[in-house]
């Protein structure tokens, strides 16, 4: 059994599969990382991967065109973002009950779509439709490098986005005026007014910029790896994005790391079901979780998240 | 001189509150301009209106002659006016740069180029005497420092008006000085400047003119050099006040609190009080003397079990209470007046009534077998209120309604019922004007009279220096000093505030 265990590690496509398994994650984790300095929790990614990936098989099915199912994921992502900033936002509204709401919601609205596009409703019996999905694309040359080309530079595309994000959240958050305000905003919104810094459209386009890579993010489920869809294919991704970030201490590169953590332990079990070792599948399914636990246990300890984090912005009257 | 900035008939209510009522304001180039007036006087209201974080109801402001409207801080900062507030808006993580240039347009935008800003930051500072260093990040400078930076964030901003809000409320007397002097030389370098304030002796020590508002309303406009602090007093209060308190002589008794080589840590866990010793006798208030923020409030916390000793002992009356829970501690007659009377003093939503019986609901005849007696529980509210003179409608209003003032007169009342030995009162007085002052101060030295021992905590030095028999000072967790309130050396309380003196117990005895 250990052997087998070992024969995983030694197997590239093992390397493959915590690549392809960290790729949503990490779009909605870090994605998500200027929303969450601005202040703002943005427990909603769940809802906003879901309708990304119903968003992702419907443009791409009514369409014939995958390009048009990633435009249509990210769209649906960014309302997702607009709805959640009109709560959260402008009307103060409670942001972890909001992020409930939305996320039951989207799971209900999602398979309604599907349903009036691909059975437009009347049929009880769901076939499982294929649409068109990403192609894989070698990057030339780099992809030729033993080992590290096809574990790293034989992807999707929206893997090499996510390789992109890091460094680009981390450069807008710490070497442009624009994390410089949402660093301000997330840590005193108050002192951000008094110098004529909306604090409210921060906090929308940072949403909205989260609701597009979370779309994404959902996209790469559904036209990305299968080409079809299931009700609640998300199966709670979001929530362990939302993880990674704490985890991460709200740093862009943390963040990635937290998302490579899960990832890896999500493909890990993949490979363990696959060796038949006679574990039931069901504790197997149960690992990724269990690691979020242990690593959130773990990294209790120094309060790190923005001094506003989760409370709305209000002038003060009076 | 020219005028920079006029204000006519500025009016700004609040629901059920009018905050100013035709106010008018005259502020003329390079001119220090006093704003006086007790808490809930309207000053910070209209400054605010100027700055444009409030909207006034009605009324016209002009700059430079001509009609302006100000909607938000932008078109304030935009005619170039700056405005210091009381509570900071500096975000601590951030360096002092940053929050210079935070919200304007910088010289590499949308990059992060900060050494032209660091450079200017450091040029404007020489010019004005203002030095900090630009890289430093806010929340490892002293408040003193932090305020610097404020105001170096509106001149940066070409500001020609300076509005400070109560400015020297967190400094120390060294560091009021430093800060009178940076702004008598922004003033001769042509700025404006409105000094919020209700203290009178930095009225008359700095500024040229003074406004003084009282309920929303402009008293008058004076030069200090034609008015003195008792005229100011009396058109700010609108009757007459007598801040001396008169305190007889009288001889301590026996000792009621002793403290020895007492630690405690703060919620960060480091340590906030380090072996702390002292003790106080009846007949005798001593008054501990500190810059906020040095081990003042943990030390009352731990004195009434509400944070735990990690070291040392404390002794009322000869009984080891150190550790020992709040409750034991109240029924071995230890009162507490805590620092924010809004969050630890009162419950703002509960009723006057059920602030007063805080302390012996639980007891006969307020209460039988678990069972609140309505009839003794209401005469019991009528006559606190009656005696500690709460203003109030009813016995039944929301506390959180009441006047600061009144509210500090509930706990008062609650916490002087039954006669303490020991009453432990941390800034007592903090955000109360004057004449609610007055009041609170009085009732300290009656309970003093009347046999109680009082540990007074508080970052006013003129109420140490006032009230105290004896004063301890406190610097870092630790106290620098313990001397005699009589023939006290202002200077030396200060130098020991700031840390660079250090004198011992000048007052110990061996009992």
């Amino acid at each position: 059994m250990l052997s087998d265990l070992a024969s995983i590690f030694l197997n590239l496509d093992f390397y493959v599969a915590v690549v392809r398994m960290t790729t949503p994650l990490l779009l909605a984790a870090v994605g998500s990382v200027l929303a969450e300095r601005s202040g703002v929790v943005t427990f909603s990614m769940e809802a906003m991967m879901l309708m990304g990936a119903v968003g992702g098989i419907i443009g791409s099915g009514v369409f014939g065109n995958v390009w048009m199912g990633v435009l249509l994921a990210i769209v649906f992502g960014m309302l997702v973002g607009f709805a959640y900033s009109l709560m959260a936002v402008s009307v103060g509204a409670h942001q972890i009950v909001t992020s409930v709401g939305l996320n039951l919601g989207a799971v209900g609205l999602s398979a309604v779509l599907y349903a009036l596009v691909f059975t437009r409703g009347s049929e009880v019996i769901q076939t499982v439709i294929k649409v068109p999905k990403l192609p894989l694309v070698k990057i030339p040359l780099l992809g030729d490098i033993p080992i590290l080309g096809p574990v790293l530079f034989n992807h999707l595309p929206v893997v090499y986005v996510g390789y992109v994000l890091v460094p680009v959240v981390w450069f807008i958050l710490y070497r442009t005026s624009w994390g410089l305000k949402i660093r301000a905003v997330g840590e005193h919104p108050h002192a951000a007014d008094t110098v004529g810094i909306s604090v409210s459209k921060v906090r929308y386009a940072t949403i909205i910029f989260a609701g597009a890579f979370s779309g994404l993010a959902g996209s790469f489920l559904s036209i990305g790896l299968l080409g079809s869809y299931m009700e609640n294919m998300t199966a709670g991704r979001g929530f362990i994005a939302y993880t990674a970030i704490v985890f991460g201490k709200w740093q862009p590169v943390g963040v990635f790391l937290g998302t490579l953590l899960f990832g890896a332990a999500d493909a890990l079990q993949l490979r363990i079901q696959a060796l038949n070792l006679g574990i039931p599948y069901q504790f197997l399914v149960m690992l990724p979780y269990v690691v979020t636990m242990i690593a959130l246990i773990s990294v209790v300890g120094r309060a790190s998240w923005p001094a506003s984090y989760g409370s709305p912005f209000k002038r003060e009257e009076g | 001189m020219t005028e920079l900035l006029r204000l006519e008939k500025i009016r700004k209510t609040f629901p059920g509150v009018l905050a100013n009522d035709d106010v008018d304001l005259s502020i003329e180039q390079g001119e220090i301009h006093a704003l006086l007036g007790e808490n809930g006087a309207g000053k910070t209201t209209l400054m605010n209106c100027v700055y444009g974080l409030y909207r006034p109801d009605s009324g016209k402001i002009f700059w430079k002659g001509k009609e302006v409207s100000v909607h938000q801080a932008r078109d304030a900062i935009a005619l170039g006016i700056g405005m210091v507030h009381q509570h900071f808006m500096l975000v601590p993580p951030l360096t002092v740069a940053e929050n210079v240039v935070l919200g304007l347009p910088l010289p590499r935008e949308p990059l992060l180029d900060l050494s032209a800003v660091e450079k200017e930051v450091q040029q404007t500072g020489e010019r004005y005497g203002l030095l900090v260093n630009p890289k430093a990040q806010i929340w490892q400078l002293p408040v003193g420092v932090q305020q610097r930076v404020e105001i170096l964030k509106a001149l940066y901003r070409k500001a020609e008006l300076l509005i400070l809000d109560e400015p020297t409320a967190v400094l120390t007397p060294g560091e009021v000085e430093e800060l009178f002097k940076v702004l008598r030389s922004l003033a001769n370098q042509g700025i404006s400047i409105i000094f919020i304030t209700h203290k009178l002796e930095e009225v008359m020590a700095l500024c040229d003119r003074v406004t003084v508002l009282r309920n929303g309303r402009k008293v008058a406009t004076v030069n200090t050099s034609d008015t003195n602090t008792r005229e100011l007093a009396k058109m700010m209060v609108g009757r007459e006040v007598f801040l001396d308190i008169k305190k007889p002589d009288l001889m301590p008794g026996e000792v009621v609190l002793r403290v020895k080589n007492l630690s405690a840590l703060d919620n960060r866990e480091l340590p906030a009080v380090k072996s702390v010793s002292f003790y106080i006798r009846r007949n005798e208030i001593l008054g501990i003397a500190g810059v906020d923020g040095n081990g003042q409030t943990e030390l009352a916390e731990v004195l009434f079990g509400m944070r735990k000793a990690t070291n040392g002992t404390v002794e009322v009356l000869g009984y080891d209470v150190t550790n020992c829970s709040p409750l034991e501690i109240i029924n071995r007659g230890v009162a507490y007046i805590p620092p924010d009377r809004q969050h630890t003093g009162l419950l703002l939503d509960f009723t006057i009534t059920e602030n007063l019986i805080g302390k012996s609901y639980y007891k006969l005849p307020l209460s039988k077998n678990g069972i609140f007696q309505s009839r003794p529980i209401a005469e019991f509210a009528a006559s606190s209120i009656k005696k500690f003179d709460i203003r109030t409608p009813g016995p039944d209003l929301k506390v959180k309604l009441l006047s600061g003032g009144n509210q500090q007169k509930v706990v008062l009342a609650r916490e002087m019922s039954g006669n303490p030995a020991l009453v432990i009162a941390a800034q007592p007085t903090r955000g109360l004007d004057v004449g609610a002052t007055e009041y609170v101060r009085n009732q300290m030295v009656e309970a003093r009279n009347t046999g109680a021992a009082i540990l007074l905590i508080s970052t006013e030095l003129e109420e140490i220096l006032t009230l105290s028999d004896r004063i301890a000072v406190m610097y870092e967790g630790e106290i620098v000093g313990i001397v005699p309130a009589k023939g006290a050396d202002i200077h030396e309380i200060s130098e020991m505030m700031a840390g660079v003196l250090r004198v011992g117990d000048l007052t110990a005895m061996d009992i």
